[in-house]
């Protein structure tokens, strides 16, 4: 909060700066974040990227960021301060944000925006995602490596397509290797609360899982399978360090150059609406290192399947894909496109429960 | 189905405890006619400094210890704002919440990630052995008994001791404790402080036990909730503990029904604890006229012995 007073105070000396007709040619670039920096996850990954941002740009840029921002209501207000304080470039970075983030860019179409993980698009609205499947899929191959209760508990966030799809090619994997293992999925309609997801990371491991996998962005969930002795897959960043037996793996987000990309291209004029959604053929995601207590064979078919995935190869949601009552939705051989994953309402055989809709 | 049963309750009284502390705290400022709605930035503090404490020294003691000594510094400022300079509670309050998230966030800069055990559990020899009753009664770390025995210290101080009695008359009438020869400033300061340190304790709990560790705003909105606790408790201490204990238990039931496969919304599950808690305590409490004999008349006024 300190730090979002005095980016606030920063930007309102610039803007004053600016009227007094002192303006330089600085490229103002805007972030809004849903969590603090300081989670360790998601937002922490943003904000990487923008330090990437300074550190490539040096005094060319000018980057401010607002942290914690509620999805909803606030979210509109603070989008519209953003660009009312005159940033070029303003990074919205949760799905939360889609809405206010076009109702916002509809007033201000001098302004560019890039919306993480949404769909709706503007003339002056880009969307950005990564095709975190992809890693869902690896982690999915060592759980069903290391699984021997083949019980694998999700802890999942909101019951938006993002997460249904990391949900689904995560099963489809872990399966792969071990048909008879099953996910067992909690909600805990939230993307950040330590307390809340240790919680739920203990019910499911009272109930028999010994892969712990989540959605949610506070390392709180590894730590706790850590303490029970079971495995966990971190997410967004690497959280070894909160759990350095249990920790087999991470997905990283990498969003560094696609951001020094985006402020390049406003620099030059060239910026354009988009839709970008890589993998980690990109380089957009990528493995944390995988713990050195993990079976060689185990270690070596995540690898294997890296380099299948980024050649194109292999796909995480080839047929045969039967939904959960058994019915074959997608047939051998075929590929699900990506309309029919941005738009995912359904579980794959294997997930336990009904999805929340 | 016995350690199901254990597991939740076990989960429960974990969850549960650091609103016991914070609402009890809070509870007593209240009843001295105070009300400071920074309990969240208290927490974050506390959780902040204990951890940084137990780290530096090795002794969750002192980390306990160091907790509430950042709750008490806390507090001080809202006290000194409040009482001595009579700035408005409400806005006072909420602008230390502010002030305490950010606050721990850069004081905790430097200790994300680091590596803690947690507070050690009882464990006493045949008897945290039985199953249920021996996890459930005798298998937590020692500030969760600290936090029952609170809740019935608390209890005694406001109902059956002279000094309750004078912090209650103060709570409900500033001026006539005043006119009788009570030091108002005085015990609302005590109160005050009182607050901080058990919300710096509950925040402790946060990072010594519960989660141990330290990461930005990890109270995560831990601190509305004992607010609200303490208003739909009526502000009795016992409600307070069965309030906190019912919010935790359902909170912790639903992943469990969850993980279960059971068919009902998670949207609806996730409110749950919410509703259960206020229809719960509005059942027991729906007399009105207790609730206004229990409420302190002169809550969020300001005081000035001259006017």
């Amino acid at each position: 909060m300190i730090k979002k007073l005095l980016g606030t105070a920063a930007a309102a000396a610039l803007a004053v700066g600016l009227m007094a007709g002192n303006a330089t040619a600085q490229t103002k670039v805007g972030f809004i974040y849903v969590g603090p920096v300081g989670d360790h996850g998601w937002t922490y990954r943003h904000d990487q990227g923008r330090l990437a941002i300074e550190k490539e740009f040096g005094d060319k840029v000018k980057t401010t960021y607002v942290e914690s921002v509620s999805e909803g209501a606030d979210a509109e207000r603070v989008i519209r301060k953003l660009a009312q304080e005159g940033h070029d470039l303003i990074f919205t970075t949760s799905f939360g944000f889609m809405n206010p983030t076009l109702k916002v860019a509809k007033q201000f179409p001098n302004v560019k925006f890039e919306h993480a993980t949404g769909y709706k698009r503007d003339a002056n609205v880009s969307t950005y995602a990564a095709r975190f499947y992809e890693g869902r899929h690896v982690a999915g191959l060592l759980a069903g490596k290391v699984t021997k209760s083949n019980v694998v508990g999700y802890i999942a966030s909101f019951p938006i397509p993002e997460v249904v799809r990391g949900i689904n090619a995560f099963t489809m994997a872990l399966r792969s290797v071990k048909p008879e293992a099953e996910v067992k999925v909690v909600w805990v309609n939230t993307w950040y609360d330590p307390g809340k997801e240790s919680d739920a990371a203990k019910a499911l491991i009272d109930q028999g899982a010994d892969v712990i996998s989540q959605h949610t962005d506070s390392p709180a969930p590894v730590q706790i399978a850590q303490e029970r002795g079971v495995w966990a897959i971190g997410q967004a960043s690497d959280m070894s360090k909160f759990a350095p037996k249990s920790h087999m793996t991470a997905i990283l987000d990498i969003w560094d150059h696609y951001y020094i990309a985006r402020v390049k291209a406003v620099m030059d004029g060239t910026w354009q609406s988009q839709d970008v959604w890589d993998g980690l053929d990109k380089g957009m995601l990528a493995m944390a290192p995988y713990n050195e207590a993990l079976p060689a064979d185990a270690v070596a078919m995540a690898e294997q399947a890296v380099a299948d995935i980024k050649s194109g190869k292999l796909h995480p949601f080839t047929g045969p894909i039967k939904d959960q009552s058994g019915k074959v939705v997608v047939k051998a051989g075929e590929r699900l496109d990506d309309k029919a994953l941005l738009t995912m309402d359904w579980y794959v055989e294997g997930v336990q429960g009904k999805l929340p809709k | 189905m016995i350690d199901t049963t254990a597991a939740i309750l076990l989960s429960m009284i974990a969850a549960a405890t650091p609103l016991v502390f914070a609402a009890t705290g809070e509870l007593v400022t209240e009843k001295s006619g105070v009300l400071n709605l920074g309990v969240e930035g208290m927490m974050l503090l506390g959780a902040v400094s204990g951890f940084a404490t137990t780290v530096a020294t090795g002794s969750p003691v002192l980390g306990v210890v160091a907790g509430a000594l950042a709750g008490i510094g806390m507090s001080l400022l809202f006290a000194f704002l409040t009482l001595t300079m009579l700035a408005n509670q409400v806005a006072s309050g909420l602008a230390l919440t502010l002030f305490g998230v950010g606050l721990s966030a850069l004081i905790g800069q430097d200790f994300v990630g680091t590596p803690m055990d947690a507070l050690p559990k009882l464990a006493i020899p045949v008897i945290s052995d039985l199953p249920l009753i021996g996890p459930v009664l005798f298998g937590h770390d020692p500030l969760v008994y600290l936090s029952v025995a609170l809740v019935g210290a608390v209890y005694w101080f406001l109902n059956h001791s002279r000094g309750g009695l004078v912090l209650r008359a103060v709570g409900e009438n500033h001026h006539a404790a005043h006119a009788i020869g009570y030091h108002v400033i005085g015990i609302r300061y005590l109160a005050v402080m009182f607050g901080g340190a058990m919300s710096g304790i509950g925040g402790a709990y946060l990072s010594l036990a519960y989660t141990p560790m330290w990461i930005e705003n990890m109270t995560a909105g831990r601190g509305w909730i004992a607010l609200a606790l303490v208003v739909f408790a009526t502000w009795k201490p016992g409600w307070v503990l069965i309030g906190a204990y019912l919010f935790g238990g359902v909170t912790i039931a639903q992943l469990h029904i969850q993980g279960l496969g059971v068919d009902i919304p998670s949207q609806f599950l996730s409110m749950l604890p919410y509703l259960a808690t206020i229809l719960v305590l509005v059942m027991i409490s729906r007399d009105s006229l207790r609730i206004r004999l229990n409420a302190p008349a002169c809550i969020g006024k300001v005081f000035h012995p001259d006017s």
